[in-house]
């Protein structure tokens, strides 16, 4: 097996690709650098000097809003130059290539590239062959990882529960087509919480899911039992139209999160999403606004981790 | 033309010979003595065989040619001692006309230098609707008829083109892969693939496309040849056929002999193959099955793609690997992992396919056609991609350290190839 390809000869994170064979003390520092930024993201100042006069290639191949925005935020916190190219619309179209697109603009001076891609180890490809100053964030391949978007989860769960040790946490939805379910758990198993769940229908679980260290359910009321976590995860529109799952409707009926479902969890229990919710089809309203729910919270820390994530690379 | 091997280990897998001696062969065939010889090879310290013959390899002509040229691919195929042969129908257009493999073929032969046996599409344009005039490419030089790796999604289209074929005996040579199942995967859907989160292709994929094909095999008694196995499952089902005496006979690619899914590593695009690097067990079965003879034959399934097609995302990248140059040290590696003899071993990639191919072949008797290879089965070498004659520079063994070094292949009677 190759060395990860997302550390450099001494070990320190040269990309961030995935959170699987990350070490636990890159993760924590991560996680604890997160928390020196959140403090400046409450400031009336917003602004800090690490990335002065770096150029923050923003690369999605996919289409999205949200990530793209806080990952744009958070680069501008750190005061570097930040370049939006939405390539759905521009290259991929004309028929370039992937890594003549890279190495267009690689040749503009890039230093650090956030790549989207819908195809699973694009940002791998990306990595292995830009030049060496250069560093790649995956904000989300395929099915594969969505390293940053796990790491603000584990940021938000430490943010309320303080500590992995004892946590229980389920992942509940679509596993199979989920980069957020799979970075999340790389990252709790990593950091040692004791017990992670999955739980979905057969159709939606990839096959020997249990290998990464989870626990299958099937009924949801017996996964959430006295969890003290509860991820809920987007469920696409397509996912319908093909012989996955009858409907929405029965969705929500089997996998929908809403208040009775809830109640089996733990008191304290918190309630996260990764965002864009369907309400009505993986989570009920009141569940969504109600007292268990961190799902604005999450967004917020998600700066404050992107801020960490950039940082650190671009200092190794 | 008269040659003398002499001072060899001479190893005859179809007699099971395995002794120094000399080999002649006199106007294109081997000969038992030689008289006065026009050219005399000093094969001291290496083994004489018969020369390889490889169940598929992709010329890339016509339509491919930005990958490979048949010059490139033939000059590879006598590198790596293979002296015969099959290439499979999908080139671009595919082999469904006699013209294009009359083309092929005479191409082939002005290049003397390996033997080309053209596998005839067994539809249409490959598209799994029409039968193709096999009885046209069959005059035209077309020994068996096949998909590729094109899917055959009705079943129905399957048992009639086996009726026809049945019908005038001609051999159907067919990759067992269920079109709905595998459809949009690109690994073996297994623990790999869940973590790299690439669509995977169930291993009863195989089983259950294999299973309708023994059962019309059953039906219309259709000779066919099973191509390319990936999974332990379908071994235990080509066991019980075999027991059942059904005609078929299968083969496995060399890469699945040796690699599993867990090479593909950090989406090596160059372990994005067709069907897909399997579980441990699977690959593990299928060297066990290659030993005790429920697999028939090893073969490269070579495959060139250019760089620009590897150098994509791994579920993009185009399939394939080129192995025409890797076949016999690759073979000789299974073969002592298995702890076979060097005549047992050499059989699965002489006279074996060369009985699936029903051709002279593949053997050292007296009239068997002069196809030799001489080659040193412990010369290491690293396998680098500036030294592949192939233009595929593509394979998941690259800086692997492997021993049998081809030192002369001999076609025909003819030194095609020296190093």
């Amino acid at each position: 097996m190759q060395r990860n390809p997302q550390l450099n000869e001494k070990g320190e994170l040269q990309h961030l690709l995935s959170t699987e064979g990350l070490p636990r003390d890159i993760l924590l520092q991560i996680l604890d650098t997160a928390e020196s930024f959140a403090g400046v993201t409450e400031r009336e100042v917003k602004k800090v000097p690490l990335l002065r006069g770096k150029s923050v290639f923003n690369l999605f191949f996919e289409p999205s809003t949200r990530t793209r925005t806080t990952f744009e935020i958070a680069a501008k916190r750190l005061s570097a130059d930040v370049i939006n190219l939405n390539i759905t619309v521009s290259s991929a179209t004309k028929g370039e290539s992937l890594l003549d697109t890279v190495a267009n603009l690689s040749a503009m001076h890039a230093d650090i590239f956030i790549v989207r891609h819908e195809s699973s180890g694009a940002p791998f490809l990306i990595a292995r062959h830009v030049k060496p100053h250069e560093h790649v964030i995956n904000a989300g391949d395929g099915r594969h990882a969505h390293p940053t978007q796990g790491l603000l989860d584990l940021f938000t769960i430490r943010h309320y529960k303080k500590d992995f040790s004892r946590l229980t946490v389920a992942i509940v939805g679509d596993i199979l087509h989920s980069r957020v379910a799979r970075s999340l758990i790389h990252g709790l198993t990593t950091l040692g919480a004791p017990e992670v769940r999955v739980i979905g229908p057969q159709t939606l679980l990839p096959a020997g899911v249990e290998a990464l260290g989870v626990r299958v359910f099937h009924d949801m009321r017996e996964g959430l039992a006295d969890c003290d976590v509860v991820v809920m995860l987007r469920l696409q529109n397509e996912r319908m139209r093909g012989a996955l799952l009858p409907s929405a409707q029965e969705y929500f009926k089997h996998y929908g999160l809403t208040a009775d479902k809830l109640a089996l969890a733990k008191r304290d229990a918190i309630v996260m999403h990764p965002g864009p919710m369907n309400r009505g089809v993986e989570i009920d309203s009141t569940v969504a606004d109600g007292p268990h729910s961190v799902i604005l919270p999450q967004v917020t820390f998600g700066i404050a981790v992107r801020m960490a994530v950039m940082s650190i690379v671009a200092g190794n | 033309m008269r040659l003398h091997i002499k001072n060899a280990r001479v190893v005859d897998p179809a007699s099971g010979r395995d002794g120094s001696g000399d080999v002649f062969a006199v106007d294109g065939k081997i000969s038992p003595e030689g008289g006065k010889a026009d050219r005399v090879i000093d094969a001291k310290g290496l083994v004489v065989a018969p020369g390889l013959i490889d169940l598929s390899a992709r010329l890339r002509e016509p339509g491919h040619e930005y990958k490979a040229t048949l010059e490139s691919e033939m000059d590879a195929a006598v590198a790596g001692g293979v002296t015969s042969l099959a290439c499979p129908p999908d080139t671009d257009p595919p082999l469904d006309e006699p013209g294009l493999v009359d083309m092929l073929r005479r191409r082939a032969k002005a290049l003397s230098r390996a033997r080309v046996y053209p596998i005839g599409a067994l539809t249409v344009k490959l598209a799994g609707e029409s039968l193709t005039e096999m009885g046209q490419l069959s005059d035209a030089g077309c020994i068996a008829f096949s998909q590729a790796n094109a899917p055959l999604a009705d079943t129905q289209v399957l048992w009639r083109a086996l009726q026809y074929a049945a019908t005038f005996g001609y051999p159907v040579w067919l990759r067992a892969e269920d079109a709905g199942l595998a459809k949009g995967g690109v690994a073996h859907d297994g623990e790999i693939a869940t973590r790299l989160g690439l669509p995977g292709i169930p291993p009863f994929a195989e089983t259950i496309a294999l299973a309708t094909i023994l059962e019309l095999v059953r039906a219309t008694r259709a000779r066919v040849h099973i191509c390319r196995l990936s999974t332990a499952g379908a071994v235990e089902l080509m066991r019980r056929a075999k027991e059942e005496r059904l005609p078929v006979t299968c083969d496995v690619a060399v890469h699945h002999a040796h690699l599993c899914e867990l090479d593909l590593g950090y989406f090596d695009p160059h372990c994005r193959l067709e069907p897909p690097l399997r579980s441990q067990r699977d690959r593990d079965a299928l060297a066990r099955a290659l030993a005790d003879g429920v697999v028939d034959c090893l073969c490269s399934d070579h495959t060139p793609v250019d760089e620009d097609g590897k150098h994509l995302p791994f579920a993009q990248a185009e399939p394939g690997a080129t192995g025409l140059e890797l076949l016999l040290p690759l073979t000789l590696k299974w073969g002592r992992g298995q702890k076979l003899s060097l005549a047992a071993t050499l059989a699965r990639i002489t006279s074996e396919p060369a009985r699936v191919l029903g051709i002279a072949s593949g053997r050292l008797a007296a009239g068997a056609p002069a196809d030799l290879v001489i080659f040193d089965p412990d010369a290491p070498f690293t396998v680098a991609a500036a030294k592949l004659r192939s233009q595929g520079k593509n394979t998941p063994f690259l800086g692997y350290e492997l021993a049998g070094r081809v030192r002369c292949t001999i076609v025909d009677g003819k030194v095609v190839y020296e190093s």
